[in-house]
Order: structure tokens, then C-alpha cells, then sequence
């Protein structure tokens, strides 16, 4: 046992030491893990903490996500409280104080552009609401710009020695998503004014964007999932003011958005919402080419 | 062995506190020079691209300016549309960027070409990015603790008194018995966290039981900024003795401790002492922790060994099996010293060695608990109780094991069950028919759930157990709400 201690101490101090090769980057979610090798390429290595496939509401502080942790150089992440029921936990677990709030280590990139929807007062009552304002942002692919013009300045007030690369690399991605975002708004001009459903609050970024108009949330409050009153409320608004389609993201129960679907009679699409929500989405840009897509397609129907 | 061991353990975190200072500051002044020098460099290296854009983009003026002329109007005017858009894009991105929908395609690849050009020329104007200040609110209560408070009710339905159950064969601590029957509040609790200053955070849990007595539940300081993956904690806390022990009740599967939580450790063990805890830099989860308590609660009492009557040693280990399901391992010993521990009126003196081990296993669909998840949890404790009950000496090994698993399976529902059974150990004839003597009765239990949850913070249950715990068994219904409201840190894996 004593030995054991002693190993243990002897560990820490010869593990601390040795520089590490990489960026070490802690992504919240894959979106941010794929901004991050975007700007950094073989100069960081991302750990997404999260898949598309799951809510970043709702993420269980796994023992691996403390491990991870412990070890990373950055976090990245929306920020905004999007990760207030896991991330906190995490970091008091990992025990991290180059990724404490506040530390350079700490990337929340909601707090590089203005946010929406900030509440005026404070109250469970609403339901799930951010005290910061909608943490969804990457539903927009302007709110990218700002965020890695940060990013890229953080990985290099970190890793000063590859600050070229990061400059450059952020300039070649400015250009590229610039061009992808003239693309992508004529693209979606077919889209202004359609009225949709949206499952969660989590598009009105790409509501404001592509001018969408939102019909109805299928969540009476934020957070809060439909009860069967509730969806027949919307059904019958919808007799009012129909919608073209139901939009949720892929990690959400399908079953409100496909009950609408059977009984209003549009389609129900699940939006990959972020990197890895569906195959197609590989990275940022085919995440809004297959969205646009998506939705273009439906329009047709 | 228990003395030799503290005092190396207290030796290895003296030096891992002190050393590292020194080096700390050492290397945050070297850093503070690279970064300087690093500042200086860039200055230069961004003047000079400055330059370099600006001289491209006279050039560029210049050979616009020349096409745009040989041109027809319609590309003027492509290029203005493009040039604004851009500037528009670079300059304010999240503001809507107006490409005119009827756009001819030749147009929006004139647009598209142009960007990057612009672009640069924009970038050098443009302000750096930053975080949008916010000023928060200057006043007396700015800096107040978050302050939550978890309140329970309960509807208790018991087919025989439980006030008047024991465990059979165990002199238990005085903590385990179950609701009263109808309607009680239980425990209510009321939590302050804050960070203190920026190596230390402070919490304090007070909590009122049923009969309006106060308790100090928790009272401890946290480290903030230890290097190496330590941290240490430091007051009254929860042991991490067991899987569950360092959780408060609210966060328990169950609406109560499983039946070896009450046999062995009188529900929770809590005390005042010291924690501290080591995550190791690896991939796979694994943490290294020791306490030392001063052993005044149960299974110790008299603060044996100069007020060091209790330590504790526990190592966490855990990881992914795949994007679903993941797992964590426990294993922690506790061993405590006892000096006229009162059961009932009947005193021991002694000490009690505690093994735990525990197993946790979590599946959900892709990773993600929303709409329907699984938790298994299963412990196997091993004790050792050895000295003098009522002055007659006595050697028991016992055991006690639970496994528990608990299904989401739609949004908000859940069900869980429960099983748990106990082993005691024959006693002296002296002892016989005494409080230890089982009279050949296993305890046991087992419990069915339903739980709804109308948010994160509102939950609401409904159980059933059939009781062996004691000699008679007791069928139970339990009804059980449990809210919590203000700032709560989420739960533990």
C-alpha cells in the first residue's frame, strides 16, 4: 500500500512534465470537434465528448469523459449552459485548471456572438430555459464565422509555436465557408417565409437565416416533452395555419414529430443538427448541405 | 499498518502540495516571457501581412477596375452585389446577407469568387472579436452562494409497524429505520456552495429531519486548483465508502439505502475528517482516493486512535464499452475502531473492517438517456466486526450484497427493481438470543418502483417491498415526492 502511494506520486510527477505533441481539445459537441480540426488540422487532437446521436441537454458525466478531461488542453464548447447538467461535473471531477471556467482553457463559443432569445426573468416555471440566452447556434453557419475567427486565436495564445498555422488555416476556412454560405443562402431561397414545426427551440437560428416561419414548438415548454392534449392543440392549429414540414433534430424522440406527420399530413424530417447527426453530415459543410437538402426536398413534396 | 499508512499518505501529499509551487511559478514566468515574445512576434508578423494584403488589394483595385470597364453593366453590378454581400458577411455575419434570390447563376459564381478577395480587405477594419461584454449587476448580494433546497413527502403504508423492526442479527446504528406510517416529510435539506476564493469551494448541506431537528449533513472546503490531478477535501462530508454512500438520498435509485447501507453503515456513513483523491492521466477512468474520519458514527463511535478512528481507501476505475453503454468499478475498504458503541442499549467496542465492491453498468440507445436508458448497479460487502459486545468477546464475518436495476422506458418513466439480502454470523453462546444472534433468519428484500419525473428537478414514486429484514416480514407501499429547486449541481455517474 505504501508502495503504492509512493508509485502513485512518482507517476504524477514524471507524467506532468513531457510537453505534449498536439493540441489536446475537449469538443462538447461534434460541431465544435469538427470547427476545431478545421482550424487546427494535425496540430490538435479532438475527442468529441458527445455524438450526434445524443442530446447535449442530456449527457451522462461518464467516467471517460472525466479521463478525457483530465487530460485536455482546451475544452470547446457551445457554452450558453447548453452543457450545465454535465460539463460542471466533469470538470470538477477531472480536476483540470487549464480547462477551469475562466482559464484560456475554457472555449464557450455562444460568447462570441450575440445570442437570442435572453430571458427578462428567470423561472422553472418556463420550463428548461438558458439564463444566457438560445445556446443553438450552429443551426446558423454565419454564427461560425466569429466563433473560429476565437477559436483560432485561442489555439494559438495556447500553442503559440504553431500560431501561423492556425492563421492560415483559419483564413483558408474563412474563405471556404464564406463561399459556402453565399452558396448555401441562394441555395435556400425556395425556403423563405415556409412555415415549419420545430420539436425543440433549437432553429431559430436557422429560422432567422433562411427567414423559416415556426408554426409551433412540439414541447409545450422548453424541455418539457407533448403530452397528447398538447399535440392536438398544434394539430388543430395547424388546420389554421398549416406547415409545410416537422423538423427535429436526429437525437430527439421521433414519435411527436411523427404523429404530426400521420395526422397533419407533412413530412417529418429528423435534421442531422449537428456533424454525425445523420451519415451525410460528415462535416460543418455537408452538416448544412444535407439540411438544406433536406428541407428543399420536402418543399417539393 | 493503519498508522504507517496515514502517515505516508499525509507525507506523499505534503510533497505533491509543496513542490510543485515552486515550479509552478517558475514556469508561469518563463510562460509569461514566451508569451511576451510571442506578442511581439506576431505584431510584427501581422504588420507585415498587413502590407502585404494591402498592396494585394490595391492590385486587385487596380485589375477590377480595368475588367469592370471592359464589362457590361449587369457585372458591375455582380461585382458591387458580391463586394457588399461580402463585406456584409465578414463584417457583421450573423446580420441577414442579401443575395437576391433571382440572382442569375452567373451572377452568385461571380459573388462566390469574389468573397475571399473582400473579405481580406474587410478583415483589416475589423475589429477583433470579442466576448460581448456582460456587466454583471454591482450589489450587496452578488456574490451569495447558490443556495438549493430538496424537499421530500411520503405516503408510507406498512402491513406491521416498521418503528418497531431491527435487522435480525445486527446491532445496528440508530439510523435505519424506515418512514413513519401516512404522511411524513422525511428529510429536507438545504444546500449552500460557493467557490471561495480561487483555490477553494465550500459546502454546506443542513438538513431537517422529520422530527424538526437540524443536522449539519455536510460541511466541508474543496481545493480548486491542485496540480496533478489532486484534489482534497476537508470537514464533514459523506464517505466514498460503497458506490452510494457519498450521495445524498435524493440522488439514490431508491427511496431508500439498500439493505447492507442500513446493516453495516447505519445507512451513510458521514463524519468529520479528510479526503483526498488522484485521477490518474490515463485514458480509462481511474481515481485513487483515502479518508481519514475521526470515527464518531456508526459502525465507529469515541473517536478511536486520537481522533482518527476511521480510514477509508477506494479506487474507481471505469470506461466505455462502446457509444451505448459504459461501465464503473469500485473497490473500498473501510476500517473503523469503536470504543462503547451504543446499539439499543447494548454497548461494543472493537473494530469493523468493511470491503465493498461495486459494479455499475449504464446502456443507452447511441448514447443518449432521453428517451429510454438502463442503469444496473450491483455491491457485495464483506465485513469483519471483531472485539467486545456487552463485554463478551466476539469474531463475526458477515456479508451483504444487493443488485439493482433501474429501466427508462419512454420519456419521464421509469421502473426499477430491487434485490438485497444479508448474512450474519454465529455468535457465542453467551450472545445467544442477544441483538447479534440471528436465530437462523436471512434478511432480506426486495422492492418494485415506478417513478415518473415531471422535469429534472420533480420526481414522483411509487413502491412496493417485501420486508424480511427483521423476524416478521412487513409488506410496504411507499409513496414518495422529491423536488429540487435553485442552483444543483448534477449528479455523479
Amino acid at each position: 500500500m505504501k508502495k503504492l502511494i509512493l508509485g502513485a506520486a512518482l507517476a504524477t510527477f514524471s507524467l506532468a512534465s513531457p510537453a505534449y505533441a498536439n493540441l489536446s481539445v475537449f469538443a462538447c459537441e461534434p460541431e465544435w470537434g469538427a470547427l476545431s480540426t478545421e482550424l487546427g488540422g494535425d496540430k490538435v487532437s479532438v475527442y468529441n465528448a458527445t455524438t450526434g446521436q445524443q442530446d447535449p441537454h442530456q449527457i451522462q458525466a461518464r467516467p471517460s469523459l472525466i479521463s478525457k478531461a483530465r487530460q485536455a488542453d482546451i475544452t470547446v464548447c457551445d457554452g450558453a449552459e447548453l452543457e450545465i447538467g454535465w460539463l460542471p461535473l466533469i470538470l470538477q471531477q477531472a480536476n483540470n485548471s487549464k480547462i477551469a471556467p475562466n482559464q484560456p482553457g475554457a472555449f464557450d463559443a455562444s460568447s462570441f456572438v450575440p445570442l437570442l432569445e435572453q430571458p427578462v426573468s428567470y423561472d422553472r416555471a418556463l420550463g428548461d430555459i438558458h439564463a444566457a440566452g438560445n445556446p443553438h447556434i450552429q443551426t446558423d453557419p454565419r454564427m461560425i464565422l466569429p466563433v473560429a475567427k476565437a477559436l483560432a486565436a485561442r489555439f494559438a495564445q495556447l500553442d503559440p509555436g504553431n500560431a501561423a498555422v492556425y492563421q492560415s488555416r483559419l483564413a483558408d476556412f474563412t474563405k471556404r465557408w464564406s463561399a459556402a454560405i453565399v452558396k448555401w443562402t441562394a441555395m435556400a431561397a425556395p425556403l423563405k417565409g415556409t412555415p415549419i414545426i420545430v420539436q425543440h427551440h433549437s432553429w431559430i437560428y436557422m429560422e432567422r437565416w433562411l427567414g423559416l416561419t415556426e408554426v409551433a414548438p412540439l414541447e409545450p415548454k422548453p424541455g418539457v416533452p407533448p403530452s397528447s392534449g398538447y399535440l392536438a392543440q398544434v394539430l388543430q392549429k395547424l388546420q389554421g395555419s398549416p406547415a409545410k414540414f416537422a423538423i427535429r433534430a436526429a437525437y430527439e424522440d421521433d414519435r411527436p414529430s411523427l404523429f404530426i406527420s400521420e395526422h397533419a399530413g407533412i413530412p417529418a424530417l429528423a435534421l442531422p443538427y449537428t456533424v454525425g447527426g445523420n451519415d451525410q453530415a460528415k462535416d460543418l459543410f455537408s452538416l448544412y448541405d444535407n439540411t438544406l437538402s433536406m428541407m428543399l426536398g420536402a418543399l417539393k413534396k | 499498518m493503519n498508522n504507517k499508512l496515514i502517515a505516508a499518505a499525509l507525507c506523499a501529499g505534503v510533497s505533491l502540495v509543496a513542490l510543485p509551487a515552486s515550479a509552478d511559478q517558475v514556469s508561469d514566468l518563463s510562460a509569461l516571457h514566451a508569451q511576451m515574445l510571442q506578442m511581439q512576434k506576431d505584431y510584427a508578423a501581422r504588420m507585415a501581412a498587413l502590407e502585404k494584403r494591402l498592396a494585394k488589394a490595391e492590385a486587385e483595385a487596380r485589375a477590377a477596375k480595368q475588367s469592370a470597364s471592359a464589362a457590361s453593366t449587369t457585372a458591375k453590378s455582380a461585382v458591387a452585389t458580391a463586394k457588399a454581400t461580402a463585406v456584409k458577411l465578414a463584417a457583421v455575419p450573423p446580420l441577414p446577407a442579401t443575395t437576391p434570390a433571382s440572382a442569375p447563376a452567373t451572377v452568385l459564381t461571380e459573388v462566390a469568387s469574389q468573397v475571399p478577395t473582400t473579405d481580406q480587405t474587410a478583415a483589416m477594419v475589423e475589429p477583433p472579436a470579442a466576448p460581448m461584454p456582460t456587466t454583471p449587476p454591482s450589489s450587496l448580494n452578488t456574490f451569495n452562494p447558490g443556495i438549493a433546497a430538496v424537499l421530500n413527502g411520503f405516503y408510507f403504508a406498512a402491513s406491521r409497524d416498521p418503528a418497531t423492526g431491527r435487522i435480525a442479527g445486527i446491532a445496528s446504528g440508530n439510523d435505519i429505520s424506515l418512514q413513519p406510517r401516512g404522511f411524513s416529510i422525511g428529510e429536507s435539506e438545504v444546500s449552500f456552495t460557493a467557490n471561495i476564493d480561487p483555490f477553494m469551494s465550500g459546502f454546506l448541506d443542513i438538513s431537517f429531519q422529520n422530527d424538526n431537528t437540524p443536522a449539519v449533513e455536510e460541511a466541508y472546503i474543496l481545493s480548486k486548483d491542485l496540480p496533478y490531478g489532486l484534489t482534497l477535501k476537508g470537514g464533514r462530508f459523506l464517505s466514498a465508502i460503497g458506490y452510494i454512500n457519498e450521495r445524498h438520498a435524493h440522488d439514490w435509485l431508491f427511496s431508500d439505502a439498500p439493505l447492507p447501507y442500513r446493516a453495516f453503515l447505519n445507512n451513510q456513513y458521514g463524519d468529520d475528517g479528510l479526503q483526498v483523491r488522484w485521477l490518474a492521466p490515463t485514458d480509462q477512468f481511474l481515481e485513487f482516493g483515502a479518508e481519514v474520519f475521526r470515527g464518531d458514527s456508526y459502525p465507529a463511535a469515541g473517536s478511536r486512535n486520537a481522533g482518527a478512528g476511521t480510514f477509508t481507501a477506494f479506487v474507481n476505475t471505469g470506461n466505455d464499452i462502446n457509444d451505448s453503454s459504459s461501465w464503473l468499478a469500485k473497490a473500498s475498504y473501510l476500517h473503523s475502531e469503536a470504543r462503547n458503541r451504543d446499539s439499543n442499549g447494548h454497548l461494543f467496542s472493537g473494530s469493523t473492517q468493511l470491503g465493498v465492491l461495486s459494479g455499475v453498468y449504464k446502456w443507452a440507445p447511441g448514447g443518449n438517456p432521453t428517451v429510454s436508458n438502463l442503469t444496473m448497479t450491483t455491491e457485495l460487502f464483506l465485513d469483519r466486526q471483531a472485539g467486545f459486545y456487552d463485554g463478551v468477546r466476539l469474531s463475526q464475518d458477515r456479508w451483504g450484497g444487493y443488485i439493482q436495476g433501474m429501466y427508462q422506458f419512454m420519456p419521464r418513466w421509469s421502473v426499477g427493481l430491487r434485490y438485497a439480502q444479508l448474512s450474519t454470523a454465529p455468535v457465542p453462546i453467551a450472545l445467544n438470543a442477544s441483538d447479534l444472534d440471528d436465530l437462523g433468519h436471512a434478511s432480506r428484500a426486495s422492492t418494485a418502483m415506478l417513478e415518473f419525473d415531471t422535469s429534472e428537478f420533480g420526481r414522483f414514486r411509487a413502491s412496493y417491498t417485501h420486508d424480511e429484514a427483521g423476524f416478521k416480514p412487513i409488506d410496504e407501499v411507499l409513496l414518495q415526492y422529491t423536488v429540487i429547486y435553485g442552483p444543483h449541481g448534477a449528479h455523479r455517474y
